[in-house]
């Protein structure tokens, strides 16, 4: 497996790799989330008690989930970055971290949004608002301390720790609404074997959670790209590429 | 289809505000975070030309300095001579 991994920890293959992906998740990406934000819109049935609010819910709990499922690849490469030394994966971290900030703030945006009619309430600090807040500061601490040091070696280890220290925060977020009394609802999707939901409501979920999902990969595709580039700003070959697209003003 | 007009598309039921609300403020930070990110690219491309510019003028300028000062040395033992 080492052999075969080995190549793609080098900066120009792993430019190139990603660049010949990026076509590929962008069309499923386009695909999957006008598909499944039309069928959520207008063809998925409206909640017996929530009426037409519950379709807030095809964009909440995918940013929701996203926002939690990029912090935990983001906490891999932070490891990976501070056992192996894998500067790559640095990187990596460094192009999660704005694109996972941006997704906890669209779940809390729209939690806030489907929270007033719902609850009757923006906001309320109970453990699973909070701690999510939380990890939207972790994020927003994680992308200054990446951006706060000229060494960028120095900057991936600082940021990698407190990406660990803070992965803590993922099981909490998880559990909250089993572990403390609140507002929000328990799971629906996720349940082990069957979800409680009609297949009617699931479907266009799944189409738009994947959907996100590419729009994920997409954007951090373009960030981790670009992230290569500017940390190997002095090699040839990122010269030689420099040369033929620079603009000469 | 779960409505019978746009304008009963648009109400959604009364929760027409939170729910455009939602999906509107959720496009916008999806657009801005894309474009951003695609358009980080050229900002990088640019940055690491403008840096080769200034390596490439100040090594022409150290080149310069050892010419004058070899062409200056000349000099000086053509002088002496």
């Amino acid at each position: 497996m080492w052999k075969w991994l080995h190549p793609y920890a080098n900066p120009e293959v792993s430019y190139h790799f990603t660049g010949r992906l990026l076509p590929w998740f962008s069309a499923l990406a386009a695909i999957l989330l006008s598909v499944g934000l039309v069928w959520a819109l207008l063809f998925a049935p409206a909640d017996y008690q929530q009426g037409d609010s519950f379709r807030i819910f095809y964009i909440h709990v995918p940013a929701a989930s996203l926002s939690m499922g990029i912090y935990f690849g983001m906490a891999i490469a932070a490891l990976c970055s501070l056992v192996w030394q894998l500067k790559l994966a640095d990187a990596s971290a460094a192009a999660m971290a704005p694109v996972g900030a941006v997704f906890t703030a669209i779940a809390l945006l729209t939690g806030s949004a489907w929270g007033k009619p719902m609850w009757g309430t923006w906001w309320i600090w109970d453990a699973r608002l909070t701690s999510e807040l939380i990890l939207l500061f972790l994020y927003l601490g994680v992308i200054a301390l990446h951006s706060a040091f000229e060494d960028k070696n120095l900057a991936g280890k600082a940021a990698g720790i407190l990406t660990l220290v803070g992965s803590i925060n993922l099981p909490i977020i998880k559990y909250s609404v089993e572990w403390w009394n609140t507002l929000h609802q328990g799971s629906t999707v996720s349940k082990l074997g069957k979800p409680s939901m009609s297949l009617e409501m699931l479907w266009p979920f799944l189409f738009c959670f994947l959907g996100f999902a590419m729009l994920v990969a997409v954007i951090v595709c373009y960030r981790f790209r670009n992230e290569i580039l500017a940390r190997n700003s002095i090699r040839p070959w990122v010269r030689d590429l420099v040369s033929a697209q620079a603009n000469h003003k | 289809m779960q409505f019978n007009s746009f304008s009963e598309f648009i109400n959604m039921g009364g929760y027409g505000f939170y729910v455009w609300l939602s999906f509107g403020v959720s496009a916008l930070l999806l657009i801005i975070l894309f474009f951003s990110s695609k358009a980080g690219h050229q900002k990088v491309i640019n940055n690491i030309a403008k840096q080769k510019q200034r390596e490439d003028k100040l090594r022409e300028a150290r080149e310069l300095r050892k010419q004058q000062a070899n062409s200056a040395q000349n000099n000086t033992e053509h002088a002496t001579n």
